[in-house]
């Protein structure tokens, strides 16, 4: 089991929360204009990083509130959590790239 | 090299106190070149080497396998066989396994222990029983036993089933496939590169794969290994929870996330359930292996993972179910538990065919459920990769599809993984 630390709440345990799947995934801006190609990497293909992942989460038992997180996937261990809507701390690639 | 199996053979193994038990297949060092190389030695990976070999003549072909084989999920998953799917595409190619399972044991000579029990999909919700009862039919216009059961039907099929009505989770009726079942993985695994091996295929292990060679023209030319460079202009990669990191050292993304999946075993009891009890609803799947343990599955942990490790919560939910749907099992101890890497597409359907790299094959997303599919997979595979075109069974489940949006749609015609 996963200890998070909520930006608005501090450490709880990982039932109070929601995984929310990949960070920094923006909605594309003109939709109509999108090639077939491009909506699908938008809505499939993610990251799916072995070493630092960028992630959604929401506190649903806690504060309510979604934030962003840096997690290494081969260890669980969280290297830091941060507001929605901020840069990603570390300054790495907006969806990563292979360790 | 060990010879045929036959009633003759085991009887005169068994008097010899096991000093006559030769090694099954050869653990081979890689050579500079293959045909095909074949990246990941679980079950999926050796079917297709070993379908390259026995019906497409290939014989210069390798497994490569990181650590040892059948050491992934082949050898982490609970064994559950079935092919009730709703769409006719998944019907296809899961019965397409089915019936292979059913003469495994005899076309590749090694026991598999194949077990056709029944399984049995437990409906909790109205809702249930509307989609299984779905299920039923679209199975049976499809070639798919199926059949509904009431709640006491269901617990004349399995005595231990709490079907009390003031249960936390009501049997309010049940899915009942008969030819589905169990079989023994890591036999899978062995008979399978048993048989390869024997055909001539290299089976490489401690050999992980670190990176793919392509040429010019963008073609691949073989892959960079922890032993070396080997050469090859077909790779087909069936790394299940690896494929997204493999398929990126070819410059490929996949719409793959990777997520652990766990399951645990009980201690050992004298046969109690006779079948395969799944609660989708609630996700829990439990059958008794032919020692004697309960095999208990749960649903994935909620995030990315590769740690091969859950969170305890996620296995107390499915032994929570378990004991309410059959509470003569709350004073088993549980022995073990443990986690395999499930890589998972968004519509919950396996990814098999070619990918935009000329010579580079995938089989791949086949997420909480793809033990029961190993001959299936192995053998569309092995002829997409031969053909260099994909089997018709394996065409709908082209990486294509995620463009083109023809989806084949398991997750929400299940509404769980599986």
């Amino acid at each position: 089991m996963l200890l998070i630390d909520c930006p608005h709440c501090g450490p709880r345990a990982e039932p109070e929360f929601q995984y929310a799947g990949e960070a920094h995934i923006a909605r594309p801006g003109d939709p109509a204009g999108l090639s077939d190609e491009a909506w699908a990497t938008h809505l499939y293909y993610r990251s799916n990083i072995r070493g630092l992942h960028a992630e959604r989460w929401r506190h649903i038992h806690g504060c309510g509130r979604y934030f962003n997180a840096v997690r290494d996937t081969v260890t669980d261990r969280f290297a830091c959590t941060y507001p929605a809507g901020t840069a990603r701390p570390d300054g790495a690639g907006v969806t990563g790239e292979p360790r | 090299m060990a010879g045929r199996f036959s009633a003759l053979s085991l009887l005169r193994q068994a008097t010899g106190g096991g000093q006559r038990l030769a090694p099954q297949w050869r653990d081979a060092a890689p050579a500079d070149a293959y045909d095909v190389v074949i990246v990941g030695g679980g079950g999926h990976g050796l079917a297709a080497a070993y379908y390259l070999a026995k019906e497409h003549g290939l014989r210069r072909v390798a497994v490569l396998e990181k650590g040892w084989i059948g050491g992934g999920n082949t050898g982490r998953n609970t064994t559950i066989i079935r092919s009730n799917y709703l769409w006719d595409e998944s019907a296809a190619l899961y019965d397409h396994a089915l019936k292979l399972w059913e003469g495994l044991s005899r076309e590749i000579n090694y026991n598999v222990m194949f077990s056709p029990r029944g399984v049995m999909m437990l409906a909790h919700t109205e809702h249930d029983i509307q989609v299984f009862k779905r299920h039923v039919h679209a199975n049976r216009v499809n070639g798919v036993d199926n059949e509904w059961l009431t709640p006491r039907q269901a617990q004349a099929f399995c005595p231990p089933l709490n079907i009390a009505a003031g249960a936390r989770y009501p049997v309010l009726g049940a899915a009942l496939q008969r030819r589905g079942g169990t079989a023994r993985h890591d036999a899978v695994a062995w008979g399978y590169a048993r048989a390869a091996s024997a055909l001539g295929v290299d089976i490489v292990q401690n050999c992980a794969v670190t990176g793919i060679r392509r040429g010019p023209d963008g073609a691949v030319q073989g892959v960079e290994t922890t032993r070396g460079f080997i050469a090859a202009s077909k790779i087909g990669v069936s790394a299940a929870g690896a494929t997204s990191t493999v398929m990126q050292m070819a410059g490929v993304r996949m719409p793959l996330e990777s997520y652990p999946l766990q399951a645990l075993i009980s201690e050992p009891v004298k046969p109690v359930t006779p079948c395969v009890v799944m609660s989708n609803t609630v996700h829990a799947y439990i059958s008794q292996s032919d020692k004697g343990e309960l095999v208990i599955g749960s649903g994935t942990d909620q995030y990315v993972s590769y740690s091969q490790r859950g969170g305890l919560q996620a296995v107390t939910h499915a032994v929570e179910a378990v004991c309410d749907l059959f509470p003569t099992f709350s004073r088993l101890r549980m022995m073990r538990s443990w986690a395999g890497t499930v890589d998972v597409t968004p519509d919950r359907s396996p990814i098999i065919g070619k990918t935009p790299v000329p010579g580079l094959f995938v089989n791949a997303g086949w997420g909480t459920g793809g033990f029961k599919a190993t001959p299936g997979s192995g053998h569309v595979f092995a002829w997409t990769i031969a053909r260099d075109a994909p089997h018709p069974i394996a065409a709908p489940f082209s990486l294509d599809r995620f463009r083109t949006g023809r989806l084949i749609d398991e997750a929400a015609a299940a509404a769980v993984a599986h």
